[in-house]
């Protein structure tokens, strides 16, 4: 078991010599992280995972990809894709243009099931989506918009029980065992890293998606953050945050009101 | 000498389920006392379904508040927590619960190995864990962590098992410091202090 102080001195490295803030991290999680990358990598101690961080800086990519979760899917809890069809977009398509911001994108999933979304209710055109993550080897694959194509089947299940009609294999071509979706989607999506614990505001949004993201950050990082995003939206907006999160007890809870069953808040204030 | 050890407080108790313990759980939570001075937390194999009915059968069966966990909820005394479909559930040093969507763990999400040893580094010797019926693997790494740190372990008696695997595989391993039916569970939970 790695205990908390070695924790510490491996997050004050990552600061110090990379720039990364790890420290406002939910503890619990951190620390599996770390346990199943020594185990991975083969570390036979935790002072040789350190050494090889402090003195590899390839490694380091590898490093923050997993030590952050990359777990994702598309159309994941369809019934809140369902209310995003039919509650969100309708309100969002009156507006001459649309900004989405996925924050946290990570491999890019979410990103183009809402592309979907927009191009099914005709508002592809006047949308862009920002997908942003701290990790910029997810990123390159957002840009591609390559997944597994075993996966599509449970997507596709998924994409129907959202309110989905269409064949779902029409968006994307398999080649190879992967599924590559249609250039269509990807065009309207921009792809850039932004780091929630020390990047700042870079747009005004309509709609923001932070889900499954919060829960690996302490309050006063996910406090923080979601100043961030009250700041980044305008007037008529919404959030999005994953199953089990909330704004209740937040800094920010009096400035949104939640519209259903499913976590989206409006802005009204 | 074991007669001069002193037990520990039970600060946590755990209770990791699969197969054939739903039925368990509805013949034990009536029998818990409903003063329990210490919480109570149910990591269950469920279907990843959206809907929350579980939290409510499980409620009517138990005069204690029964709630499905919400990241970052405070882990009170006389509260019984489930954790939510589809999440590991993680303890913080701050004895609040955590969130993980990170891959799957013996095939299972929530993993009953991830929330023992979870509970195992923040609680230490003061937790109580048991594992019931099931047909899978998990538990039993979490409830040997638990022992690890000086807490205590029970499995469900594998022939009141729908699904005898999942105790006896506990049992088999060594993880398992006691052997209890129902019955036999319920007083030991409602003596713990």
């Amino acid at each position: 078991m790695i205990e908390d102080e070695d924790i510490d001195l491996l997050l004050n490295d990552l600061f110090d010599l990379y720039g990364y803030d790890f420290t406002s991290y939910s503890r619990a999680s951190l620390q599996r992280r770390i346990e199943r990358l020594c185990m991975l990598d083969k570390f036979p101690s935790f002072a040789e995972l350190r050494y090889r961080v402090r003195n590899d800086p390839e490694y380091l990519k590898r490093f923050v990809e997993e030590i952050t979760v990359n777990v994702t899917e598309m159309f994941r809890d369809p019934s809140f894709y369902k209310s995003l069809r039919d509650d969100i977009l309708p309100v969002l398509g009156t507006k001459p243009f649309i900004r989405i911001w996925h924050a946290g994108c990570s491999t890019g999933e979410e990103v183009y099931s809402m592309a979907i979304l927009l191009k099914e209710a005709n508002l592809l055109r006047k949308s862009l989506l920002y997908a942003t993550d701290l990790n910029p080897t997810v990123l390159e694959k957002v840009r591609k918009g390559i997944f597994p194509l075993t996966q599509m089947k449970q997507y596709s299940e998924s994409y129907i029980a959202s309110g989905g009609t269409r064949d779902f294999s029409s968006y994307y071509t398999a080649n190879y065992g992967q599924a590559k979706f249609d250039s269509e989607l990807s065009e309207k999506i921009i792809i850039s890293t932004h780091n929630l614990v020390s990047d700042s505001s870079f747009n005004e949004f309509d709609l923001i998606l932070c889900r499954n993201v919060l829960i690996y950050f302490d309050k006063k990082l996910q406090d923080r953050v979601l100043q961030l995003f009250d700041a980044s939206l305008g007037t008529l907006s919404y959030l999005a945050l994953g199953t089990k999160e909330t704004l209740k007890f937040s800094v920010v809870q009096n400035k949104f009101k939640q519209l259903n069953r499913e976590k989206i808040w409006k802005k009204i204030e | 000498m074991e007669e001069n050890r002193i037990t520990p407080h039970c600060e946590l108790l755990l209770i990791g389920g699969s197969a054939g313990s739903l039925e368990v759980l509805f013949k034990l939570l009536p029998l818990l006392k409903a003063d329990l001075p210490f919480p109570v937390v149910l990591v269950l194999h469920r279907r990843n379904s959206g809907d929350s009915s579980l939290t409510e059968l499980l409620a009517s069966k138990s005069s204690l508040f029964t709630s499905e966990v919400e990241d970052k909820d405070p882990i009170l005394a006389g509260n019984i927590y489930l954790a939510p479909a589809d999440y590991h559930l993680l303890i913080e040093n701050d004895r609040s619960f955590s969130l993980d969507y990170s891959e799957k763990i013996n095939y299972s999400r929530p993993s009953i190995d991830v929330t023992f040893e979870s509970a195992a580094n923040i609680y230490g010797c003061s937790v109580v864990a048991a594992l019931l019926s099931g047909a899978n693997e998990d538990g039993t790494r979490g409830l040997m962590a638990i022992q690890k740190a000086g807490g205590r372990t029970v499995a469900q008696l594998p022939a009141t098992a729908q699904m005898p695997f999942m105790p006896q595989h506990a049992i088999t391993s060594d993880a398992a410091g006691l052997v209890l039916d129902i019955p036999g569970m319920a007083h030991f939970f409602n003596t713990l202090e």
